[in-house]
């Protein structure tokens, strides 16, 4: 952090960026200011329309077709780049700046293997005809095992984690001076999120390379970055080092951010959140971008638009308000839990819907007859209960089962095998109308607010269409009286209701998915996601709101997520599942304070913390194949602390507590017993 | 890979059978081989001798499905039209058509004909299409890619009617470069199928490239063209390696819905220009109502689109390596 | 007499399902919103002008009759055998005046030589004057000059049309002034310029010459209209029901339905299109010709073939819809919003009815746009080949199939091509423009 700017490897002066839209043009990068210091990593932070990848695509002219850049300078070492002709600009990308993208599964060429596709970044930059050995190299330093086989493979013979592993290693290819990483992790699962974070930083320490690093992850942040910049409505509202900005972030906006994270100190009380939406980029603006959201807005916040003030070294801030000197430090614990009395109290609640060894396999077919040569083991023997009034988090990386449970809990999915049971009926001996009698008991609400509300009805039938359904309210005028109801309790106003989904932003349409659920008056919502393609101020709200629902109308929620510090939020117990089968259960303090499996130990020190810091414990290789998982214990191959035994068979669970259980060999009831 | 072909060749089976089975219904039992006869002899002469002459002299003098005069089992369920006539096309055994020619002689001796005009006419157009659509994708929203597509929707809706008259109007009767029309084999064969097929190419090049275009234009908006231009590659490079190949998935399986098109204006082109290929062929048995020659033709239509189903999907997995490697 | 054919009720009803389907636009707001889309484009405005145009003829070309034959007071009404349309009212003239043969467009004399006693009193061969084209001029040097005249005038009568069009697309742009209103206008213009003259020349000439039998060419290109027309939207509603149902349900219920519906298209598709239709026409030909019986008039028989060649086309070209639409309806199944209509138990018709269907409409309104050009281009290759309409029918197919021989003669009768395929040219443009502009305003991925 000491260097000034004769340090900049890259330097960015008002740069101004517009995308002509149906409604105008939007100007998506309005003024950017920042420099990239040799060999640091710079955070561009921001939440989705921030106008951050515009910026990232501005650098590299690499816009897309409706966007143009109108204004300002980027100046790479001694280079104008904005200036230069399209040719010369050619011999830049890839070269001294190369750029590696979201979603790793599109960004590679499906008909190239990855190794021509390395190989090309070296034949154009270097010269090097042969770059065969220079391939393998690279493979392997981005940790691609067996990189003489991979180097043949194609694109969709790779998972997830190597397909970015092999975009890093074209990147890094003709040795750049600036990596561009635009949300590099956003699309892997945590695990692997973990791998490939590790990789940047080691690649950025042996290279000296420097990285902007495009996230909407303050966890990542802080885990990777030097300096971080926080951009919001096509502007940079705060720039401050790593330790400065997590300690006390100035910007109202970014005080904001921090506290919508949803995390265990906040269990009792409501999340904070930013009320409004991002405004419009097409307009013009007077004063403020945030005025409209912010608590602290004054009369010249509205009329008079903030510069970025100095404050202090190296820390700049758009905000009237820190004219009068920064704002004091962050308080980091909250307040403290009111209910803890019910969180420890779990066991006292009746059972109200259960699965007993569920099974949900899915048969392969192949050939001309259709044969049956395999089957996807989705769910293997899958137990658990949800109690009347409480949260049960069901936590796992994509592709383990999850969302499969869920919806066989619904019978959305017919179980292959074992029991599911709902206030004490077996749901599988269910059929025709008990089966739709019984659908009243129990909802879902889904990830996607977009495919989740069909745009062709309005919202009044959207909202009615259960309840008619269902047989809910016992005439039409009741059934009206319900939905102005139920729009009133998820905060939408009443004229919602003779409008169409599209009208709505996604957390909009995320209220309207709870308020369709909760027509039919369930005691038991599976939320499958529900936050998880929202921004985190966006999140707070639906938050609040399930929670509040919870307290109010006693619903029992499954909730299905991929996310440990939502559950650490909302959840009372936790079942953590791995490959088809829950590994651990138990209340959410024993499980996620105390972790005693390796995998939900793993798994939870591999999500990137805001607060602290904790150990990494690395996770090798990445989730195998349900249709062939691994003999024994599915989780030998990756775990730290596999034994032999661990290949023999898979370990019973034991049971720990009153209310835990897990599975596996460390915790054999010999074992058990000794410890306690 | 082997696999996979006697797969698709096993799948085809059962497809026969059923086109076999409309053209069995179709041709006997909408209408009885009766009506044929009548109409075959003409309003006036019909008499029940000559009906039934008419009927014992091509066979169709059986009865339709089961033969209850026959002695054995065998006879009974195979002396009928539907054996005799349908079953039979399987063995490529097309009997003989009205005017007591053997049809699968016939169709031997046209095929070359046929094909002479139709290959080039497939892979000319392809290539033409190809080059004008990426053309216009490179050079989307320019005077060229405007104006390209204008001409393709007004060459769409000109009838295919219009190109063989016109063309023939022009190069043979104005400016006597070609012949009217005719066919010799050898390299003869030249200056009777240019015409044919640049007519072939030309009514084609309006739908084609305008499709073509549009995947072309898809594909340059994927994330990995951006990443390949983020590589820092030259445009040429960026279209050829990653624009052309993944295009080119989209456009195998778009020929495959031309192959029955090519088959239709070879129909034309064939009878205008005199050709004497399978097309002419069968424009000569509709018009002759000569219900033999169509049913065979209507069974080698099917085995011939499911070859070229089969040939799509082979090339497919040459292109594709999702589908070759799984 | 009121003649009811069976195509023209089809055609009336249709007339009036598309009445239906307006009014329920109008109360729903994202068709109404996707139908502005399309005609928010200028090409889409043009060509629906000509298409209102071609559609205008049609409909006036679908309401027949039998005339009543004169007869004296008190004798019963006796009719015609002959079945004409509301459209030959105003064309009357077009109709009856009929010369020999062939003559060229705006011609006096015809195309042929003839023996004619010339005014020497011997006989010799020459080319002689038409029966009604220019037979009110004298001489052939008035000719030029009454060309231009008559010309002139229908110009004059045009610009005054166009005025009074322009006036009140004048005042309906103030109204909605999103909408291209000058394109229609330009295409008004353009119609009525070419139309102006025409009427104005035809009251005295063949506008487009005569055929082989005399008949008015301008007359028969309006009366094919009609053909055209029918078998563009007929064939359509026919392979409508079939192709939304069997897409829908093997899209939706997978399984063995889908199975044996794939099944069903691959067999289908696996004959060219041109065979089946083919074959299936002819084995018509044969039913009609072994029952004569069943048809009173030959307008009957004609119209009954034209039927039947709509549904043969219509069963034959289902294919693409079905293929398209099951594999939308494939996606659209695993939506969400479909799940959660299922963890409400909502019955399965009423699925397809309320979450299927109209979120694959967009596909239908694409699918019937542009296949309606494609089913006006195969009618002229099928009468080519004689499994189209019945020659008697006037449509461009039976044009062009009588027309084409002529190509060789010497000099060549070029008039009734051109004006059949310039017919068509405009018919199926306008069609395909109209289809790129339901496209671009329906298809969802096309919106940002």
């Amino acid at each position: 952090m000491s260097g000034g700017s004769g340090d900049a490897v890259l330097a960015v002066a008002e740069l101004r960026t517009r995308l002509d839209a149906p409604g105008g043009a939007v100007r998506a990068v309005d003024g950017v200011d920042f420099e990239l210091r040799r060999g640091e990593c710079f955070a561009l932070v921001g939440e989705s329309g921030s106008g951050k990848s515009m910026t990232a695509l501005s650098i590299l002219r690499l816009l897309p077709e409706a966007g143009r850049i109108t204004g300002g300078r980027v100046r790479l070492g001694e280079q104008e780049l904005l200036g230069l002709p399209e040719l010369a600009m050619r011999a830049v990308r890839g070269r001294r700046v190369a750029m590696i993208f979201q979603e790793p599964a599109t960004a590679l060429n499906p008909v190239l293997t990855v190794g021509r596709q390395i190989a090309e970044v070296i034949e154009r930059h270097t010269g090097n005809r042969n770059p065969g050995k220079k391939v393998l190299e690279l493979l392997n330093a981005v940790g691609v095992p067996d990189p003489a086989r991979r180097c043949g493979e194609y694109p969709f013979q790779l998972s997830g984690g190597l397909k970015q592993r092999v975009m890093i290693a074209a990147a890094l290819a003709a040795e750049p001076e600036v990596l561009i990483a635009d949300e590099p992790t956003t699309a892997l699962d945590v695990t692997i999120q973990a791998q490939i974070l590790d990789l940047l930083a080691r690649l950025q320490a042996e290279r000296s390379m420097a990285i902007l690093l495009i996230t909407h992850d303050l966890g990542i942040v802080a885990r990777m970055a030097q300096r971080v910049a926080v951009m919001y409505a096509g502007e940079i509202v705060e720039v401050a080092a790593r330790d400065d900005f997590f300690a006390a972030p100035q910007h109202p906006y970014a005080q904001k951010l921090f506290e919508a994270l949803p995390s265990p100190q906040k269990r009792g009380a409501e999340l904070s959140v930013i009320a409004g939406q991002v405004p419009s980029l097409a307009a013009n603006f007077t004063g403020c971008r945030f005025a409209e959201r912010c608590e602290s807005a004054w009369d010249r916040c509205r009329t008079e638009a903030p510069r970025l003030i100095p404050l202090g070294a190296a820390r700049l801030v758009r905000c009237h308000l820190r004219e009068r000197g920064p704002a004091a430090a962050r308080h980091a614990v909250a307040i403290a839990g009111t209910e803890e009395v019910t969180y420890v109290a779990v066991e006292s609640e009746p059972v109200l819907a259960e699965a007993v060894e569920l099974k949900v396999h899915f048969p392969i077919r192949e050939g001309l007859f259709k044969r049956v040569v395999g089957q996807v083991r989705a769910v293997d023997g899958v137990s658990l209960t949800v109690r009347t009034g409480r949260t049960l988090a069901l936590v796992g990386e994509s592709g383990c089962g999850k969302t499969t449970v869920g919806k066989a809990l619904l019978r959305l999915l017919q179980p292959t095998g074992g029991r599911v049971a709902f206030a004490g009926r077996d749901l599988a001996s269910l059929s025709g109308a008990e089966l739709r009698a019984s659908r009243r008991g129990m909802q879902i609400i889904f990830q996607d607010p977009y495919a989740s509300l069909n745009p062709r009805m309005r919202v009044a039938e959207i909202l009615g269409e259960g309840m008619q359904s269902l047989d809910v309210g016992a005439s039409d005028q009741e059934r009206s009286r319900r939905i102005a109801t139920l729009l009133a309790q998820v905060g939408l106003p009443a004229e919602a209701l003779q409008r169409y989904p599209h009208e709505f932003s996604g957390g909009q349409r995320q209220r309207i998915a709870i308020a369709r659920a909760l027509a039919v008056e369930p005691r038991l919502i599976v939320c499958d996601e529900p936050t998880s393609a929202l921004d985190v101020s966006v999140q707070a709200q639906i938050l609040n709101l399930l929670k509040e629902l919870q307290r109010r109308l006693g619903i029992a929620y499954l909730f299905i997520t991929h996310n440990l510090s939502i559950v650490e939020y909302l959840a009372h117990e936790v079942a953590v599942m791995y490959l088809g089968r829950i590994v651990e259960r138990g209340t959410a303090a024993e499980v996620l304070e105390n972790p005693r499996h390796p995998y939900t130990a793993a798994l939870l020190s591999a999500v990137p913390m805001v607060e602290g810091k904790r150990d990494i414990i690395r996770l090798q290789g990445e989730l195998p194949s349900p249709v062939h998982p691994p003999a024994g214990c599915h989780f030998h191959p990756r775990c730290p602390e596999a034994m032999p035994e661990c290949r023999l068979a898979y370990p019973e669970p034991v049971r720990l507590s009153r209310t835990r259980t897990v599975s596996c060999l460390l915790y054999r009831a010999s074992k058990v017993a000794s410890s306690s | 890979m082997f696999a996979y072909i006697v797969r698709r060749l096993l799948y085809a089976i059962p497809i026969l059978v059923g086109v076999n089975l409309l053209t069995f219904a179709l041709f006997f039992v909408v209408n009885t081989p009766d009506d044929m006869a009548r109409m075959q002899l003409g309003a006036k002469r019909v008499t029940p001798e000559a009906i039934e002459k008419w009927k014992a002299e091509r066979g169709y003098d059986l009865p339709l499905v089961w033969n209850s005069n026959e002695k054995f089992f065998l006879d009974k369920a195979t002396k009928t039209i539907f054996v005799q006539k349908s079953a039979k096309l399987f063995l490529f055994d097309f009997g003989y058509s009205e005017d007591k020619r053997d049809i699968a002689g016939e169709i031997t001796t046209r095929m070359w004909p046929s094909l002479a005009l139709q290959v080039p006419v497939f892979f000319i157009g392809l290539a033409v299409c190809i080059t004008f659509a990426l053309l216009m994708a490179v050079f989307r929203a320019s005077y060229l890619d405007v104006w390209g597509v204008v001409l393709c929707v007004a060459m769409m809706a000109i009838s295919m009617l219009f190109y063989i008259i016109g063309g023939q109007y022009l190069f043979s009767k104005v400016l006597h470069l070609v012949p009217i029309s005719g066919y010799q084999g050898g390299g003869d064969a030249f200056k009777f199928l240019i015409l044919p097929v640049a007519i072939g190419v030309i009514a084609g090049i309006g739908g084609a490239s305008r499709l073509y275009r549009t995947l072309f234009l898809e594909e340059m908006a994927k994330d990995f063209v951006r990443t390949a231009r983020a590589k820092g590659l030259s445009e040429r490079v960026v279209l050829f390696r990653h624009v052309l190949r993944n295009a080119l998935i989209p456009i195998l399986t778009g020929v495959v819905v031309a192959i029955p098109f090519l088959f239709l204006g070879s129909l034309l082109q064939e009878s205008f220009f005199g050709i004497p290929g399978l097309g002419s062929y069968t424009i000569e048995a509709i018009q002759a109502q000569d219900f033999a020659v169509l049913r065979a033709m209507v069974f080698i239509g099917a085995v011939l689109y499911i070859l070229a189903l089969i040939a799509t999907d082979i090339s497919y997995t040459v292109a594709d390596p999702r589908v070759r490697l799984q | 007499m009121p003649v009811i054919l069976a195509t023209d009720v089809l055609v009336w009803l249709l007339v009036l399902a598309a009445a239906g389907y307006g009014l329920y636009c109008r109360r729903q707001p994202h068709l109404a919103a996707a139908w502005q889309r399309v005609f928010r484009s200028p090409a889409a405005m043009a060509s629906s002008v000509a298409l209102v145009f071609f559609l205008g003829v049609a409909l006036l070309d679908s309401l027949h009759y039998r005339p009543a034959l004169d007869t004296r007071p008190g004798e019963q009404k006796a009719y015609g055998t002959e079945v004409r349309s509301v459209l030959d009212l105003p064309l009357a003239d077009l109709r009856g005046n009929t010369e020999k043969t062939y003559s060229a467009p705006l011609a006096m004399v015809s195309y042929a030589k003839e023996q004619v006693e010339l005014p020497n009193g011997k006989m010799g061969r020459e080319f002689p004057r038409l029966r009604f084209g220019g037979s009110h001029l004298k001489d052939a040097s008035e000719w030029a000059g009454d060309v231009t005249r008559r010309v002139l005038a229908g110009f004059a009568a045009s610009v005054l049309l166009f005025i009074m069009a322009a006036l009140v697309i004048r005042r309906l742009g103030k109204r909605r002034p999103e909408i291209p209103w000058n394109a229609a206008l330009a295409a008004v213009g353009g119609l009525l310029f070419v139309t102006g003259p025409a009427v104005a020349l035809s009251l005295c000439y063949h506008v487009l010459g005569t055929d082989k039998v005399g008949q008015d060419v301008l007359y028969l290109a309006l009366k094919s209209v009609r053909t055209s027309v029918v078998i563009g939207t007929l064939t359509t509603i026919v392979l409508l029901p079939v192709g939304i149902a069997l897409g829908i349900m093997a899209g939706y219920f997978r399984g063995w339905v889908d199975d044996v519906i794939q099944y069903v298209y691959t067999t289908l598709n696996s004959i060219p299109g041109v065979l089946l239709i083919a074959a299936s026409v002819l084995m018509v030909q044969v039913y009609v010709d072994t029952h004569p019986d069943l048809f009173q008039t030959a307008a009957q028989r004609a119209d009954f073939r034209l039927l039947m060649l709509c549904i043969i086309m219509g069963l034959t070209s289902w294919t693409g819809l079905t293929r398209v639409l099951r594999g939308e309806t494939l996606k659209l199944s695993q939506l969400e919003y479909v799940q959660a209509a299922h963890a409400f138990g909502v019955r399965q018709p009423r699925i397809l009815a309320r979450h299927i269907l109209p979120n694959v409409a967009h596909i239908v309104i694409i699918t019937l746009a542009l296949d309606f050009s494609g089913f006006v281009l195969a009618e002229a290759v099928l009468s080519y080949i004689g499994v189209g309409v019945d020659p008697s029918t006037n449509s461009f197919g039976t044009i062009i199939n009588a027309a084409r021989l002529e190509m060789s003669r010497e000099p060549v009768v070029w008039w009734t091509l051109a004006t059949a395929f310039t017919f068509m040219f405009v018919l199926v443009l306008a069609a395909n423009l109209f289809a790129d502009a339901a496209r671009d305003g329906f298809d969802p991925r096309v919106r940002v």
